[in-house]
């Protein structure tokens, strides 16, 4: 009768793909279906991160979904992420009540290397949920402010209701940076800009010979906003993009996120305007 | 503060007109100021008239029943508002008011447009940089259409 | 691989085994408490299965491979490894379709996470071809040497003992040989047979490829004894070779890989992918028989009251639409880019990644395609088809 060997060894999985458990401590409704949380570590060790870098998020018994992390990277404090309602997971996270406890793996890829712009003029544009990703290096900037030129935060929104961190980009003005914030549309209570954040672009106060840009947002938007920044002569080699694929491990392992030869969790996902300026403009790759 | 005819040749949309143009087009030009509020022309207007921003802000609007006001548009400091004096029946398609206390040049469009009937390379000019400014405006259109910030699936990576 | 102990097979001098011998190595394996895998008979197809005895093996059975084609025929003779690929690869037993991550239990608030164990079997894979050796190669290179690793896969790697085998009768959609992988095993395994089926008899020149594998031929040799085992003579390294230069030569396929990654980088929308796609089901055969395809998705299954759950890793294919699922749809939503990802990553983007080619020219992608889909048709036509 045949019979199987025994194993060799009964050992558990060091694995990257085991979560580590951190309980929500406290969460804001930021809009209608976007809200931010903040987590503590079960095990008490922080989790360091660079600006840029996203974790794999665990709703238990739902999954898991690659969330960048909104929060400063150099002060001690919770875990920050700023995520949006928009399928079974992230449903999941929105209700997970105070004190309950999620899984967290990472953090993973690459960040905003925010550093380069020392000496330098930063541009930020976020569109969308797309400021989140960018909150990091925005706080960053700011913790060394005399390290940089002159620095200008561009926000585009939908409408003036689903503007994210809106205390915050005035604090920021206040702290040295030229914030532009416009809508898609807004009703006559409005006083702000209506318009394309694109449009921001070439009246803002940065040199395009000396600046670090960095985008984030819907990945049109960031194709358009790149295109217009290199129309203002800002070199595509100091154009950073932030990009956005289908992950189910985070760590270079389970294929989705391929962009061509590049692994967007392993790669990216911040990648320089540069290198992926020809695959931006391929569809379905 | 820089009179008119100071203030057109730094203009990009007035750059590369000869002197004689410019003098022609300045000479059709007021400088007005408006407090918050008020409005530079309402939809179905006569539209007599284009503007170029000299500060402050101008929001074009469109209302409705239950719509209210929804602002679609502001122009900044810089910025061209208005080309229906150039586009057949020349009326306002939208309402376009001071957002707060602004500054503008105001054209005598239907003078203007009197003249391109009669001189053709001012017409012409004149068409090229009215193109430009509606490009502008229609991109922006065309991909704010796109809703790009809203819709479902901003983040979540996973099926459903 | 994860041997670092290479022996070149022309430094040996390897010894030669009879049929009864080679009862002897799978029994000496066996007591050394590997189970044996190696090829059977079922379902009109050799696959892999644990076998005791070398009667168990595909005595006298050859096979006929084609584009969406695959059959088994009688040979007049009693070979035992006369055929070529069959469709299961050996990743299946290194790296399963479905693996336990973690289970999960939910107690009030709180939340248990319990890493899986990983029972690493110790397997003896027995008649590994070339081809599959430098798929196991290629998958070390992508499980096991990355900043992260699949500990489980590496976990199964050590405990695996693999014995070669020089193929004798290639098939209609090998193509090892454009590929550089082939048909003669030459590093990564623990000992290296080759059939010889002549005037001299039936037997198998035997040479080991590690410290392991040549500890396993002492102990052979000093079982002598039995009669099914002797030294290798010169004239046996010669017929060897002869069977590997036969074989090189008898290719079904060819595929020019000259300047391929630029070829396929250089056209994404050229008009051989629309092509390919109005015949591709999107089935992911091709995926699931490839040796080196190694993409994998995480299944949740929890039970109804959702307060155990667990994480299963079970292969994925980028043939599928909900692969690239983002925003709401897929990225890659029609099946010509889905095929396109699939042949442009195994030719072009894994030479950027991984250093090679991903494809090692085992021909099932072709054999196993439903709509007979020739990957090395469909490269030709690219190549001479350029706009």
């Amino acid at each position: 009768m045949p019979r199987l060997a025994e194993p060799t060894a009964v050992q558990p999985v060091e694995s990257a793909m085991v979560p580590r458990l951190f309980r929500l401590v406290d969460r804001r409704q930021d809009t209608a279906d976007t809200f931010t949380i903040m987590l503590e570590p079960n095990d008490g060790v922080p989790l360091a991160f660079i600006p840029g870098q996203f974790t794999m998020l665990s709703a238990f018994g739902v999954g898991e979904v690659p969330i960048s992390v909104s929060g400063d990277a150099h002060v001690a404090g919770p875990l920050q992420h700023t995520v949006r309602d928009v399928g079974a997971v992230t449903h999941a996270l929105a209700r997970t009540p105070v004190g309950d406890v999620m899984g967290v793996r990472g953090p993973y890829g690459t960040g905003w290397d925010v550093a380069d712009g020392q000496g330098r003029d930063v541009v930020f544009v976020g569109g969308g949920i797309g400021l989140a990703p960018l909150r990091p290096a925005v706080l960053e900037v700011l913790a060394h402010r005399e390290d940089f030129g002159r620095v200008v935060l561009m926000y585009g929104a939908r409408s003036p209701e689903e503007l994210l961190f809106v205390d915050e980009l005035k604090q920021w003005e206040d702290q040295g940076i030229e914030v532009l914030v416009t809508v898609d549309y807004g009703r006559e209570s409005w006083q702000g800009r209506v318009g394309l954040v694109t449009k921001l672009i070439p009246r803002a106060g940065f040199d395009p010979m000396s600046t670090l840009a960095l985008i984030c947002g819907p990945e049109v938007m960031m194709r358009h906003t790149a295109l217009a920044l290199v129309g203002r002569g800002v070199r595509s080699s100091r154009i950073r993009v932030s990009l956005e694929r289908n992950m189910r491990c985070g760590v270079g392992l389970c294929g989705h996120c391929q962009y061509r030869e590049l692994f967007v969790c392993v790669d990216g996902p911040v990648l320089p305007y540069a290198q992926v300026t020809g695959l931006l403009g391929l569809r379905e790759v | 503060m820089r009179t008119i005819e100071q203030y057109l040749p730094d203009h990009p949309f007035f750059e590369g007109l000869d002197a004689p143009t410019l003098a022609l087009v300045a000479g059709c030009a007021t400088n007005i100021s408006l407090a918050a509020g008020e409005y530079l022309c309402h939809e179905g207007d006569a539209a007599d008239q284009f503007f170029v921003v000299r500060r402050g802000r101008v929001a074009i609007e469109v209302h409705g029943p239950a719509a209210g006001t929804l602002v679609l548009d502001t122009a900044d400091e810089g910025d061209v508002v208005g080309w229906s004096w150039l586009v057949p029946p020349y009326v306002s398609t939208f309402d376009a008011r001071a957002a707060e206390a602004t500054g503008v040049v105001a054209f005598d469009g239907a003078c203007l447009r009197g003249k391109c009937d009669t001189d053709s390379h001012l017409g012409y000019e004149l068409m090229k940089r009215v193109t430009q400014v509606m490009n502008g405006r229609l991109v922006a259109a065309q991909m704010r259409l796109l809703d790009l910030y809203g819709g479902p699936g901003a983040t979540d990576a996973s099926p459903r | 691989m994860l041997m670092d102990n290479e022996v070149r097979m022309d430094d040996i001098q390897g010894m030669v085994l009879l049929v009864p011998g080679l009862q002897s190595l799978i029994d000496l394996l066996r007591e050394r408490g590997w189970a044996v895998i190696g090829p059977t008979v079922r379902d009109g197809a050799v696959v892999h299965a644990e076998i005791e005895s070398v009667d168990q093996l595909p005595r006298g059975v050859g096979d006929l491979q084609d584009a969406g084609s695959y059959r088994l025929r009688e040979r007049d003779d009693e070979a035992l490894f006369a055929f070529a690929a069959g469709p299961q690869a050996w990743k299946s037993l290194l790296f399963p379709s479905r693996e336990l991550l973690w289970s999960g239990r939910r107690v009030g608030a709180e939340k248990e996470v319990t890493p899986a164990v990983v029972d690493a079997k110790r397997l003896a894979l027995f008649g590994v071809r070339s081809c599959d050796l430098h798929a196991l190669a290629i998958h070390d290179r992508v499980l096991a040497k990355r900043e992260v690793t699949d500990t489980a896969y590496v976990a199964r790697r050590e405990a695996t003992f693999i014995v070669a085998l020089t193929c004798s009768d290639p098939a209609g959609t090998c193509f090892c040989v454009s590929m550089g992988t082939g048909p003669v095993p030459d590093e990564g395994f623990d000992l290296a047979l080759t059939e010889l089926l002549d005037q001299d008899g039936h037997r198998f020149l035997v040479v080991p490829g590690s410290d392991r594998g040549q500890e396993v031929l002492d102990e052979l040799k000093s079982r002598a004894g039995d009669g099914g085992v002797m030294p290798a003579g010169e004239q046996d390294h010669l017929a060897a070779e002869e069977v590997g230069a036969a074989a090189a030569q008898h290719m079904g396929r060819s595929l020019d890989t000259n300047g391929l990654r630029d070829l396929l980088y250089a056209h994404p929308e050229h008009p051989q992918w629309a092509d390919v796609a109005s015949r591709c089901l999107a089935c992911t055969n091709c995926t699931l028989v490839c040796p080196t395809c190694f993409c994998t998705s995480v299944d949740v299954v929890s039970d109804l009251t959702g307060s155990a759950t667990e994480r299963w890793r079970v292969w994925d294919s980028c043939f599928t639409t909900d692969f690239s699922y983002l925003h709401g749809g897929s990225v890659r939503d029609s099946v010509q880019s889905r095929y396109r990802q699939w042949a442009t990553h195994k030719l072009a983007s894994w030479v950027d990644q991984f250093g090679t080619s991903g494809c090692v020219g085992c021909g099932r992608c072709i054999t196993w395609c439903p709509a007979a889909i020739d990957l090395t048709a469909e490269v030709a036509a690219i190549r001479s088809g350029k706009e």
